[in-house]
C-alpha cells in the first residue's frame, strides 16, 4: 500500500497532469463524488498541488450523513425521546447532526429507551434478540456500498420473523444526484471522480449516462492519492481526446459489472422512490424503501412517523449548497466560527467524510481569513 | 465509511462468516456478500461486511505502472 503513497510516484503522477491540463482550456474543474476522496485530496496536500497545476477540485454528495435531510434525523430524535422501549441503533457520525429537536446525543430519551451506536448492521439485529421486551430500530443509513448490508440484515430479521425489529431508512443512490447537479447547470464540471467503493457494487454502467447523454467525463478511483491522480489523469486524457467515458482506474476493487450478488440482495429487499436530499431536493428514483414484502419491518409506518419534506433546514446553515459544489467550505459565514468540529452547526461539520470537517481539519490554515 | 484499506482473510466457515486482519487488528466478518473467498485473499471491509475482493494482479500491475512513471521521472530530472 505504501507505494500508492510514495513520494516519486506522486510526483511523476503530477508531473503527468501539469503538462497534460496545459493543452486543455482553463479552468478544469473536477467533482470529486465521494466525501473520502474529500479526505485524501486534503489530507495529502493534493488540492493546493492540483489548484496550482490549474486544476479546480470540488466536493459532491457524497456523504450520507449530511444528504441526510434533518428531517429524516429529527423522526428518529422523537422516536427515541417520545416512544418508551425504544431502542435506537445506529452509526456514530448520525448521532451528532444538529436539528431543531437537538441530537440523538443530546436528547433525552423516554423512559426504558436507549441510543446505541453500532459499527455494522448486523449488531441492529442482535441489540433486537438480546432484548425481546425492546422495539429495536436501525436509523439505516448508507449509500450502494452499505445498502446491501441493510438488505441482508432485513431478510434475516424476516427469515427469523423477528416482530421487534424494523429500520428506519435512508438510503441513498449515488448516480441520481449526479443528474440533477448537472441539469441544474450551476457550475460548469469538467469531469467526475467516481466513487471506488460504490462502484464495486453497482459497477460502470449506472454512470454511462453521463458520459453519453451529457457528454462529461468520468473515472472511478481508489482512495489513495495515487489512486485519485490517476484518476484525474484518465479524466484530462478523456477530454483532450473529446471521448467521454466511464473509466476503471480502481482495477483491483472494482469488476466493470460490480458485486452481483450484493445487487441481488438489495433487489430483492428494495425498490426505488423519489426521495428528497438535503440541498438538492427531491430526486426521480433516487432512494430506496422496502419492498411490500418486508413492509412490516419499515419504522415510519409502523410508528406513523411524520416526515415532513424539506421541513428541517436550519437557517443560515450552507450544507445544502456544500453538496452542490456551490460554496466552498470556507465561503460559509458560520465556518470554523459558529460551526465547528467541537460545536458543528450542520451536518456537513460532523461526519468524517463531510466537506467542511476535512476543510477544518486538513486546509484550515490556508483559508484562514 | 469508505475507508479503501485492504483487509486479510483469516478465517471463514460455511455460514460466510469468519474475521480478517484490518491493520494487525482481527475484526469479524461477514462475506455474504462475496464467492469463493478463501484465507489469505484480500478484501474491502465495510460496516462489517466484505464488500469486493481485490484482484492481486490488478493491483501489481498498477504498481509496476507507477514504478515505470516514478523511473521516468527520476531520469528526466
Amino acid at each position: 500500500m505504501k507505494e500508492f503513497r510514495d513520494k516519486q510516484i506522486i510526483k511523476a503522477l503530477l508531473r503527468d497532469i501539469e503538462e497534460k491540463i496545459s493543452f486543455l482550456p482553463q479552468p478544469v474543474r473536477v467533482m470529486e463524488v465521494c466525501g473520502t476522496h474529500t479526505m485524501t485530496v486534503h489530507k495529502y496536500g493534493l488540492k493546493t498541488m492540483l489548484e496550482n497545476a490549474g486544476l479546480e477540485m470540488i466536493s459532491g454528495p457524497g456523504c450520507p450523513v449530511c444528504i441526510t435531510p434533518n428531517e429524516i434525523h429529527e423522526a428518529a430524535i422523537s422516536l427515541v425521546s417520545k416512544k418508551r422501549n425504544v431502542i435506537l441503533a445506529t452509526f456514530g457520525d448520525m448521532t451528532r447532526v444538529p436539528t431543531r429537536k437537538g441530537s440523538l446525543q443530546t436528547v433525552i430519551p423516554a423512559p426504558g429507551s436507549k441510543l446505541k451506536i453500532i459499527y455494522s448492521p448486523q449488531e441492529s439485529l442482535e441489540l433486537a434478540g438480546l432484548e425481546p421486551e425492546k422495539e429495536t430500530v436501525f436509523f439505516a443509513v448508507g449509500f450502494e456500498t452499505t445498502i446491501p448490508s441493510i438488505a441482508l440484515t432485513v431478510k434475516k430479521a424476516f427469515e427469523q420473523n423477528l416482530a421487534n425489529y424494523s429500520i428506519l431508512p435512508a438510503l441513498w443512490l449515488i448516480p441520481a444526484p449526479l443528474k440533477s447537479i448537472v441539469e441544474a447547470g450551476e457550475i460548469k464540471i469538467s469531469g467526475f471522480l467516481y466513487p471506488g467503493h460504490v462502484s464495486s457494487i453497482i459497477g460502470q454502467k449506472p454512470y454511462q449516462f453521463i458520459a453519453e447523454e451529457y457528454g462529461i467525463p468520468g473515472a472511478i478511483a481508489g482512495f489513495e492519492p495515487a489512486d485519485i491522480l490517476l484518476g484525474i489523469s484518465s479524466i484530462l486524457d478523456q477530454i483532450k481526446e473529446e471521448k467521454p467515458r466511464v473509466h476503471i482506474e480502481y482495477r483491483r476493487a472494482v469488476r466493470p459489472s460490480g458485486n452481483p450478488i450484493a445487487v441481488a440482495q438489495m433487489d430483492e429487499v428494495l425498490e426505488r422512490k423519489d426521495a428528497c436530499w438535503r440541498g438538492l431536493g427531491r430526486i426521480p428514483k433516487s432512494g430506496l424503501k422496502l419492498r411490500k414484502k418486508f413492509s412490516a419491518f419499515d419504522a415510519e409506518t409502523k410508528y406513523q412517523l411524520k416526515i415532513e419534506e424539506g421541513s428541517g433546514d436550519l437557517p443560515g446553515c450552507r450544507c445544502g449548497q456544500v453538496l452542490r459544489g456551490l460554496v466552498s467550505p470556507p465561503q460559509c459565514p458560520l465556518f470554523s466560527r459558529k460551526c465547528n468540529p467541537d460545536s458543528p452547526y450542520g451536518p456537513c461539520m460532523v461526519s468524517f467524510e463531510g466537506a467542511c470537517l476535512v476543510y477544518y481539519k486538513y486546509s484550515r490554515q490556508e483559508h484562514k481569513r | 465509511m469508505c475507508l479503501g484499506i485492504p483487509a486479510k482473510v483469516i478465517q471463514i466457515n460455511d455460514s460466510k462468516e469468519g474475521k480478517v486482519d484490518y491493520l494487525g487488528t482481527r475484526v469479524k466478518t461477514n462475506f455474504s456478500l462475496l464467492e469463493n473467498i478463501k484465507p489469505g485473499d484480500w478484501v474491502i471491509v465495510h460496516a462489517g461486511f466484505a464488500i469486493t475482493k481485490l484482484d492481486e494482479e490488478e493491483a501489481r500491475e498498477t504498481l509496476s505502472m507507477f514504478r515505470e512513471m516514478a523511473k521516468l521521472e527520476q531520469r528526466q530530472r
